[in-house]
């Protein structure tokens, strides 16, 4: 079926099986590898992206279900300016590499994800609150301290300067 | 020895108020900038981990590549008579493998030769999901299409699932010092006990993978997830009976391992290889979570025995241990695990009297291998907890019984080993109890439980206001750096340092980078002995065809053994290149480079002085140098269903040095987590040999809410024999975090788990036990339990009526 949708920012339209995973999509049709695939059931979280402002498992996603949506990936959180080679990384990722967020990397995408969904619906620094953000995310080798002190770095607000 | 760090928060992780810090700019490929070095520099990988471009196996694209599939055992033991390609499908459009295609020896080389890549018509098939044919194909559909038209002929055999009662032992050691007969005889309280733990899944969050591609000299070269790039190129050369150039082994960015990317890529990167030599094309073999946990290697189930004599001070006077651990259907890296084991089973404690014996069996269920903590954690758990209800017994507290007897500098292990320097027990004990606050909290849990009713007991159907019971627990753990005996010298690892004729410093080992560090303390460290900024350190890629040969990357030995050879290497260097120019190496390398061309330095492995070890006789050193580890946990338990919380958990770990403080609190951190679901909820579950729960939907581990707040310390005390005198950190928190989790749950609740993981069943089980038979006050004089130990083989069942504690809790005997 024909699908249109919305790609970190870049409208996307493809001729693909209804029942298609949006994370085989995003992953072997648009070259978005990014976003990591853990257990293919919902469980690990390492695929989780924001589809039309809310965090998903994409691989519980079947591209019948996402005709006009927007979807936001790993890809889509450093900003990288036209015509340079350059990238910025926005302060949660900063935050984790500063902190020590991400060790292996594998479940990073995800997390990633699901904290910018938390912080952008205007969740703050609560340690509980982000601790059930990213509930559905599973990590094996930072014991989570370090990223929930980097979630909570990115989401206490800056000082006006 | 000094401690160095405090942890950088107290109370909450959290440390709200400091800002988010500035974005970064950052050109592709360029290295994250250095911090002060208090901080370490960033996470040398971070920047391609954050923004999605690293590039792990499932991740990278090899245009035409087809997909590999594994026909796997549904039969714990079997013969296998014959393999039946289905009439209507067409073969054709596939490749099919089978043991008979394996142009060399049909092993998985490792130890042993035992296990073969795959089990040939008329072999015996020893576990359920074991390798029996391969087949690939252009397109996923088309393969399981031809998986399902094929089918296999077996004769089922009878299946061994009792490692006490299987007779096939894979190894056995016997530790013994002093007089075991003359230490009970002067003992005030003798105590048994058994504890047994169960399989643990490593659960890296990325499945094992791997990719083979042709090579156009009939060779072929793997991308794959993996710790270990040699152990799998020398099982490659074996089994296809390739040379060292044929075979190149890469590995690409690895999504976590925690030893289950030790040993078990070898196999599937054989399989991958041989699809691929047969259909000529590069073939991905992408394991999804349910074949990862039903097919590769769990932490072994161990069970362990103590029978131990204590004066009535608490001092250890006899330990006599027995411990059986369960290999599965394979040696794969048994002995070495089994050994580590024994080597620590009792506890980072002095005993003038002691027996270790260890032994480990085959099972007809899948092979056990590597996982963080390497046979420790297993008996390290038996050793605290019987520790801890010696300290009940005898009516002394867990700080005391440790103060008492925990290693001190001068005092000789039961292999002979005298320490000599890098003790760190008592400290790291008195900084978890001080900055958990371990001994107001412990009376501060006595005097709840005094209110809730005067006894320890609480029993489910007891009424009662109090529903919920809060504790503390303590616990206290060595680990020996690095592997174990003579390991180390037979390796002869080599690290190397070159400096290009570009004038580029770069890094050359095998060393793999898989969440730990290593590609951020290698540059940090050879930046140090060259005295150049960090950034201008890089370090190769592990790829066979240009990196040395620098050991697995496993046994917390990393940072301390090729670390060391990294700076080794770099002193040499900086040697070579000032008495040429005569001026400092950072002012002159670069042009000498352009002048005089390339120079890169072969760093060896040469032994840690003064460290000798027989494995003949098992005596001597086991490890050039200790790490040691307290952990102390806070813990609730709903005394309605049994369910504990961990809530507060203080780790302290001595490393040697700490290279890296945020990398290293990072290990802490996720390896007490490890160890807290090792303790809670982790749990296999076998019926027939095959795993019940094989699915990440069944096989929970903890998420951010299961996880409470940790706070690691790291102590410094120096190992003289490495030159930046770090140890390792890697396993250390594994070894301590479940004992600390089981004493808080007996301190809520007055109960004894015995056996790994302390699920809710467990505890309502003690629980229901302990009220029907109330623990005994302190005893009252001399008392003894007579007999010799029970062998674990009569162990169906654990309460002994003449137990001096309270008994354990009627359970069945294990399948």
């Amino acid at each position: 079926m024909n699908i249109r949708l919305l790609v970190n920012g870049s409208p996307v339209e493809l001729d693909v099986p209804g029942m298609r995973r949006l994370l085989d999509v995003l992953r072997e049709d648009l070259g978005l590898t990014g976003t990591k695939e853990g257990c293919g059931e919902g469980e690990c979280g390492a695929c989780s992206v924001i589809l039309d402002g809310q965090v998903v498992d994409a691989c519980l996603v079947p591209m019948s279900q996402v005709d006009g949506s927007t979807v936001r990936t790993v890809e889509g959180l450093a900003r990288r300016p036209a015509r340079s080679p350059d990238r910025r990384l926005d302060e949660l990722q900063a935050a984790f590499l500063a902190t020590g967020g991400a060790q292996c990397g594998i479940c990073t995408p995800g997390m990633l994800m699901a904290a910018r969904a938390y912080i952008d619906a205007g969740g703050g620094p609560d340690e509980d609150a982000i601790r059930e953000a990213i509930a559905g995310n599973l990590c094996r080798c930072t014991g989570y301290t370090k990223i929930v002190e980097a979630i909570a770095q990115a989401a206490t607000p800056q000082a006006e300067v | 020895m000094t401690i160095r760090t405090e942890p950088r928060r107290t109370g909450s992780p959290v440390a709200p108020g400091t800002g988010a810090p500035d974005a970064l700019l950052l050109h592709p490929g360029e290295i994250a900038p250095g911090r002060a070095r208090t901080r370490g520099p960033l996470r040398r990988e971070g920047p391609e981990k954050l923004t999605g471009e690293a590039k792990y196996a499932d991740d990278l694209v090899f245009p035409g590549a087809w997909f590999g599939a594994t026909v796997r055992s549904t039969q714990a033991h079997a013969r296998l008579l014959g393999i039946d390609l289905g009439e209507d499908f067409d073969w054709s459009k596939v490749v099919v493998v089978t043991a008979a295609d394996i142009p060399g020896e049909n092993i998985v080389s490792l130890i042993s030769d035992d296990q073969p890549v795959l089990v040939p018509v008329g072999g015996e098939i020893q576990h359920h999901a074991e390798p029996l044919v391969l087949i690939a194909a252009p397109d996923r559909e088309t393969l399981r299409a031809a998986k399902r038209a094929l089918t296999v002929r077996t004769e089922p055999l009878p299946p061994v699932f009792d490692p006490i009662a299987s007779e096939h032992v894979f190894a056995h050691y016997e530790i013994e010092a002093g007089d075991l007969d003359a230490g009970f005889a002067g003992a005030d309280l003798v105590l048994e006990g058994t504890y047994r733990v169960g399989h643990q899944e490593q659960l890296y969050i990325e499945n094992n993978a791997m990719i083979a591609v042709p090579r156009e000299d009939g060779g072929v070269t793997l991308h794959g997830s993996l710790q270990c790039p040699y152990y799998v190129h020398k099982a490659l050369k074996r089994a296809l009976a390739l040379d060292d150039v044929r075979a190149q082994v890469i590995q690409a960015e690895t999504g976590g391992g925690f030893g289950g990317k030790e040993e078990y890529p070898s196999i599937l990167a054989i399989h991958a290889a041989l699809l691929a030599l047969k259909c000529r094309k590069p073939v991905r073999m992408i394991y999804d979570r349910h074949e990862d946990i039903a097919a590769t290697t769990k932490r072994h189930p161990a069970i362990v025995s103590h029978r131990t004599g204590v004066k009535r001070d608490g001092t250890l006077v006899a330990q006599d241990i027995e411990i059986v651990m369960d290999g599965g259907a394979y040696s794969t890296l048994t002995p070495v695990v089994l050994s580590r084991g024994a080597i620590h089973a009792g506890g980072p404690y002095r005993c003038p009297n002691i027996r270790i014996r260890a032994r480990a069996t085959r099972t007809n269920t899948p092979p056990n291998g590597a996982f963080r903590g390497f046979g420790a954690p297993q008996t390290e758990f038996a050793a605290e907890t019987h520790l801890n209800r010696l300290a009940d017994a005898l009516g002394i507290g867990p700080l005391d019984i440790r103060r008492r007897n925990v290693y001190r500098t001068g005092d000789t292990t039961p292999t002979g080993q005298v320490l000599l320097e890098s003790v760190a027990g008592e400290e790291v004990l008195e900084r978890g109890a001080e900055a958990a606050e371990f001994e107001r909290l412990l009376e501060r849990s006595a005097r709840a439980r005094t209110k809730a009713g005067g006894s320890r007991s609480s029993s489910p159907l007891a009424t009662g206001p109090v529903r919920r019971a809060s504790g503390i627990g303590l616990a206290l753990a060595w680990h020996g750096a690095g592997f174990t005996g003579s390991g180390e010298v037979k390796l002869a690892s080599v690290a190397s340092v070159e400096l290009t004729a570009a004038g580029q410093i770069r890094i050359l080992t095998a060393s793999t980078e898989m969440g730990q560090g290593t590609k951020t303390i290698f540059p940090q460290l050879v930046a140090d002995a060259l005295d150049v900024p960090y950034e201008a350190v890089e370090i190769a890629p592990q790829d066979t065809a240009f990196v040395p040969d620098s050991g697995p990357t496993v046994a917390s030995r990393t940072a301390m053994v090729v670390g060391g050879l990294c700076i080794k290497a770099a002193e040499r260097l900086r040697a070579t290149v000032e008495s040429a120019t005569g001026g400092t190496f950072a002012a002159t390398y670069r042009d000498h480079a352009r002048q005089s061309g390339g120079v890169r330095i072969d760093q060896k492995f040469e032994p840690y002085p003064g460290v000798h070890f027989d494995d003949e006789t098992y005596r001597g050193d086991a490890y050039p140098a200790f790490g040691w580890a307290s952990c102390v946990a806070e813990v609730e338990v709903d005394l309605d269903t049994g369910e504990v919380a961990v809530t507060n958990v203080v780790a302290v770990d001595d490393v040697g040095r700490v290279i890296h403080e945020t990398l290293a609190e990072g290990q802490v951190e996720g390896g007490t987590l490890q160890a807290i679901g090792y303790a809670t909820i982790e749990e296999m579950k076998l019926h027939d040999g095959r795993y019940l729960n094989d699915r990440l939907a069944t096989y929970l581990i903890p998420t951010a809410l299961d996880a409470p707040r940790i706070t690691a310390i790291l102590v410094e005390a120096p190992f003289s024999g490495a030159p930046h005198r770090a140890k390792g950190v890697g396993e250390l928190p594994m070894d301590v975090g479940a004992p600390a989790v089981v004493a808080a749950i007996h301190d809520a609740t007055g109960a004894w788990i015995h056996e790994l993981p302390a699920t809710p069943e467990r505890i309502l089980a003690a629980l229901g036990a302990t009220t029907a038979a109330p623990s005994p006050t302190v005893p009252a004089g001399r008392r003894r339990v007579e007999g010799a130990i029970r062998a674990p083989i009569d162990e169906g069942t654990d309460p002994r009526p003449d137990a001096p504690t309270d008994p354990q809790p009627l359970r069945g005997p294990q399948k």
